[in-house]
């Protein structure tokens, strides 16, 4: 076989190879040649990411709820569980409770903050988890079509089927109240949907002709995979999955509003609402307080989605 | 290598006659390749008819030489350079390359023969694996077979720079970046990074703009020289397959219809259907413009094709033995060099414009 | 060819040549947050009636946008119009969305390079073309029909009657491509804009096609400007060719004269660079560089970084019209005048 390499073409200045874009500024003549680095499609999302205001907004406010769940011991003023029974549903403005308090007499602030943790937890979780299940399984059925595809996507068709809240009450009823089980219950409910997805987008990019080459070189399938087709297939999943995040929130606060997730004493949004109901017509704002932290992580979450999408959405 | 003594190397006899060049056997022998399709419809998506995309195709490329394959919509022609490549898996057929049967016993595996025969895609934005850097994109091949990651991208700066685009400009670049005759360029180089014997290129210049295809094939020609290469041109454009060609394969629906030298071929085409396809090509002469269209009506899909000759439906000479019998591949002329799929040109066929039995060809 | 006799006698006669579109220094803008795009740069041209024009050029040369705000098609909050465009009589860049409307279909119609997309697929091609009918003429329903069905057969559509209730996917691309030519032809329009319409088409369906569009223009008397890049296409169905690069016309002229005697280098540079069997053996002669960047407006001539003839004098502004003799342009300083 000849070598490569063999014979070098001198360069003519003039050919059709000089490029479009502008050079990259010169460096010394002297010293190596300039690499030229390429804007990856990342950093090209990356990029409109950060110039759209609205999705800075709400990634600062998502950070600053994330930050201060974490950091819940330092920043609760009170501790969440202890109960006044002489300054129960005190009015926001109280002093001392500047959220007032609940029903028991424990300080909102301080259980709105724990409360974070637990919410988020079982929000973000059970998409983390499905996110990598349920992208493996549709990686699967996308690439290699056939009886395969169609047995993973009828079983995932199955679970579809139940609308997701009454398929998570179900399971959680199923296996019983706690945390754990309400987040597996989650977990289950979301596996099909981010399944369909990644198959679907699987099966476009499996077409293109660049799979096709890889292939052609000799390439296992793994690696095929592996090095072309999750790139190109983690972007539109990406959007999928943290527009999930916001359902997330919601199913979960609503499981524990059921009483299948958290148990009290525990601080949870979804929880808290249940509890807070019986004082809704005495202090009507307190009851509110716990739904407008899910309302307002849930919608951050999925205009954050939103961007992420228009970003990604980038005409190369 | 002067531009002088390249032009030389490139010139070869004005009527294509290429034959007696290389060695006596071929490197790819390709017999009865068949797929057929499934459509699937009804109640539970079972399979109702058949795409009879490639109905038993033979054929033989020789070392060193350009062999075009053109064809309208439909005719097979990508289907039959998937199948070679075994991107798609054939129903029946015999591939054998450079005397070794592929998945014979002691013949070639599949992945020996995909360090031997590669393929350039036709451009376009799915041609590229948009994530990685294109000399990533190179360098997938050798390091899939063996090669350690530092060689593998030094291999590919190489490549880069024999297809003409500077390695440090153009080397992590991401195709979105490139003009669409520098992704191509990336395309071939990609193609050459298992250092091949034989390339297939499937309509690899199509997309590009008439000035940005005459330096790709520029390019094709040089590489093809320096490399040794062997080359498998699948077009459209009768044109350029014209000037690229050493011997030129000219399929409908599936079935291989003519097959010879460049210049027989395009100056006397046996088949009708080939007569019909050259008579088409729109003249750039405005005092030459045609008053009749040389076909009527679209070629059929592959689904249902007609029995016996397939052309029959479109063909201005059919008669009832070509809806009867199917015309073999025959040779006429100098050592049946020539080929053609008519019962016009096969002597005693039955057809009224055929010469009787017996008849010398 | 059968034409009804109710469309032949509703065709104009042979008129002098007059003007039925005219336009004057079109510039069109893309502006968008990250850059702004100078699609056509100065374009001023006219077209007579019963005459065929190809605007000849590559991708990015910005003929399918010319093509386009002849009609005002171009997304309305991206661009920018400037410049004088008269349609028979209509100024296109006046009109409100009505008149647009009504000027669209009735007087100037197009038709485009993927009849996939071009036509409803959830409509039947009759109900397409009646439809169209219906939205500008005051006729009944059945009357719109039957006028379908004569357009179906004047685009030779075999078993017109049948395929008038045919969906778009149930026909091949060739009739397919012959039903938008009839959508298009439904109102009789005096002018017919074709943006590459057989490029995605076979080459025996392609010279169906351009013999059957040389055929209806004859018939129909209707000017048409062509956009292409191939210049066969442009040899067999051109009277006038405008070879177009980075949006402005670098030469103009008769058929013939632009393709036996190319003045300007680009055009020069195209005729050599095309392949033919005959350049069988030689290596191709290629016009060095890529197409510009459309997002900056160059000072100088924008062929000159491409040009094996460019002087200083290129660069510092863009060359003016020069014409030698009668009919041709060409936008190069080395053109005498």
């Amino acid at each position: 076989m000849t070598q490569v390499n063999a014979v070098r073409r001198p360069a003519n200045p003039l050919d059709e190879t000089r490029d479009r874009t502008p050079a990259p500024p010169a460096a010394a003549k002297e010293s190596a040649v300039v690499v030229y680095k390429g804007q990856s499609y990342w950093s090209n999302v990356g990029r409109r990411l950060r110039s759209d205001p609205t999705t800075v907004v709400c990634g600062l406010i998502v950070l600053a709820i994330i930050l201060v769940s974490v950091f819940a011991p330092l920043i609760a003023p009170m501790d969440p569980y202890q109960a006044k029974m002489l300054g129960r549903l005190a009015p926001i403005g109280t002093a001392g409770h500047p959220l007032g308090t609940d029903e028991l007499g424990r300080d909102m602030l301080s259980r709105l903050i724990y409360g974070g943790r637990i919410s988020l937890m079982m929000g973000l979780t059970p998409v983390g988890v499905a996110l990598a299940v349920g992208g493996l399984l549709g990686v699967v059925a996308g690439y290699a079509g056939g009886w395969v595809n169609m047995m993973i996507m009828r079983f995932m068709d199955v679970f579809y089927a139940f609308p997701s809240i009454m398929l998570a009450i179900a399971i959680s009823g199923a296996l019983g109240a706690g945390i754990g089980n309400g987040m597996l219950a989650l977990t289950l409910v979301l596996i099909p949907s981010i399944t369909r997805v990644t198959e679907s987008v699987t099966t476009q990019v499996r077409a293109y002709d660049f799979v096709d080459a890889a292939r052609a070189t000799g390439a296992s399938t793994t690696r095929v995979i592996v090095t072309h087709v999750l790139s190109n297939v983690l972007g539109p999943i990406f959007i999928f999955a943290t527009s999930l995040v916001s359902v997330s929130i919601i199913i979960a606060s609503g499981l524990s509003f059921l009483g299948l997730g958290v148990s009290p004493p525990e601080a949870d949004w979804g929880l808290m609402l249940s509890t807070l109901r019986q004082a809704i017509y005495i202090n009507p704002m307190l009851c509110a307080l716990p739904g407008i932290m899910i309302f307002v992580t849930s919608l951050c979450f999925n205009l954050m989605s939103d961007g992420l999408r228009s970003a990604m959405d980038v005409r190369l | 290598m002067t531009a002088a003594a390249r032009m030389e190397k490139v010139a070869i006899a004005p009527d294509g006659g290429a034959l007696a060049k290389s060695s006596a056997q071929p490197l790819l022998i390709v017999r009865n390749l068949r797929k057929y399709f499934p459509v699937k419809g009804g109640l539970l998506n079972r399979s109702v008819a058949q795409v009879k995309a490639v109905d038993g195709v033979s054929f033989q490329v020789m070392a060193g030489e350009v062999l075009g394959i053109v064809g309208e919509s439909g005719c097979g022609k990508s289907t039959t350079a998937r199948l070679l490549m075994h991107l798609l898996t054939p129903d029946e057929g015999e591939v054998i390359f450079d005397g070794l049967g592929l998945g014979a016993r002691d013949g070639m595996t599949v992945k020996e023969l995909r360090r031997n025969a590669q393929m350039v895609f036709q451009d376009s934005y799915a041609s590229l694996n948009p994530r990685l850097p294109v000399e990533d994109t190179i360098a997938f091949g050798p390091m899939v077979h063996g090669l350690p990651r530092a060689e593998a991208k030094q291999r590919a700066r190489g490549l880069l720079e024999d297809v003409g685009l500077a390695p440090e400009r153009f080397g992590r670049r991401y195709p979105h970046e490139l003009s669409g005759g520098q992704r191509q360029r990336i395309n071939i180089a990609r193609a050459l990074a298992l250092q091949p014997r034989l390339v297939f290129l499937d309509e690899a210049v199509s997309a590009l703009d008439k000035s940005v295809e005459a330096q790709v094939l520029n390019l094709l020609v040089d590489l093809k020289e320096e490399f040794n290469l062997t080359y498998v041109f699948i077009s459209h454009d009768l044109n350029v397959v014209h000037y690229i060609s050493d011997r030129v394969l000219v399929m409908y629906l599936g079935k291989v219809v003519e097959v010879g030298p460049v210049g027989s071929v395009y100056s006397r085409p046996a088949h009708p259907y080939t007569r019909a396809l050259l008579s088409s090509q729109p003249s750039m002469d405005p005092d030459r413009r045609k008053t009749e269209p040389p076909l009527s009506g679209d070629p059929p899909t592959p689904i249902n094709p007609p029995s016996g000759c397939r052309f029959r439906t479109r063909c201005a000479f059919a008669e009832e033995i070509c809806g009867r019998v199917e015309p073999p591949l025959l040779g006429f002329g100098d050592a049946g060099a020539h080929q053609s799929a008519c019962h016009m040109n096969s002597a005693g066929s039955g057809h009224s414009l055929a010469a009787p039995a017996g008849t010398a060809a | 060819m059968a034409l009804s006799a109710a469309m032949k006698s509703e065709a104009p006669s042979a008129a002098p040549a007059e003007k039925i579109v005219e336009v004057e220094d079109l510039h069109v803008k893309f502006v968008s947050k990250d850059a702004t795009v100078h699609a056509v740069n100065g374009v001023t041209f006219n077209l007579d009636r019963g005459e065929v024009l190809c605007i000849l050029g590559e991708s990015g040369s910005g003929k399918s946008v010319t093509l386009r705000a002849l009609m005002r098609l171009l997304p309305e909050r991206r661009t920018r119009l400037s410049g004088r465009i008269q349609v028979a009589g209509h100024d296109i860049m006046t009109l409100n969305a009505a008149g647009l409307s009504r000027v669209r279909g009735e007087v100037v119609s197009m038709i485009f390079q993927e009849p996939m997309t071009a036509l409803d697929p959830v409509f039947t091609i009759g109900r397409q073309i009646a439809e169209t009918v219906l939205r500008h003429e005051d006729v009944t329903r059945e009357d719109a029909y039957k006028r379908a069905l004569d357009l179906l057969e004047l685009v030779q559509i075999p078993s017109a009657r049948r395929r008038l209730h045919a969906y778009p996917h149930e026909l091949s691309g060739g009739l397919r491509q012959r039903a938008m030519i009839a959508i298009a032809l439904s109102c009789r329009p005096a002018i017919l804009l074709a943006d590459e319409p057989t490029t995605a088409l076979d080459a025996t369906v392609q010279i169906q096609i351009l013999l059957l569009l040389r055929q209806l223009q004859e018939d129909l008397g209707m000017g048409v400007i062509f956009v292409t890049h191939d210049l066969g296409v442009a040899g067999e169905i051109a009277d006038r060719i405008a070879v177009m690069y980075a949006g402005r016309f670098v030469e103009t002229g008769p058929v013939r004269g632009v393709m036996r005697d190319p003045l300007h280098p680009y055009t020069q540079g195209l005729m050599a660079s095309t392949v033919h069997g005959h350049m069988k053996g030689q290596r191709l002669r290629t016009i060095e560089g890529a197409p510009p960047n459309l997002e900056s407006v160059s000072d100088g001539c924008s062929f000159a970084p491409r040009c094996a003839h460019a002087t200083d004098r290129c660069l510092v502004r863009p060359p003016d019209e020069r014409r030698p003799s009668a009919g041709r342009m060409a936008r190069c300083v080395l053109v005498d005048d």
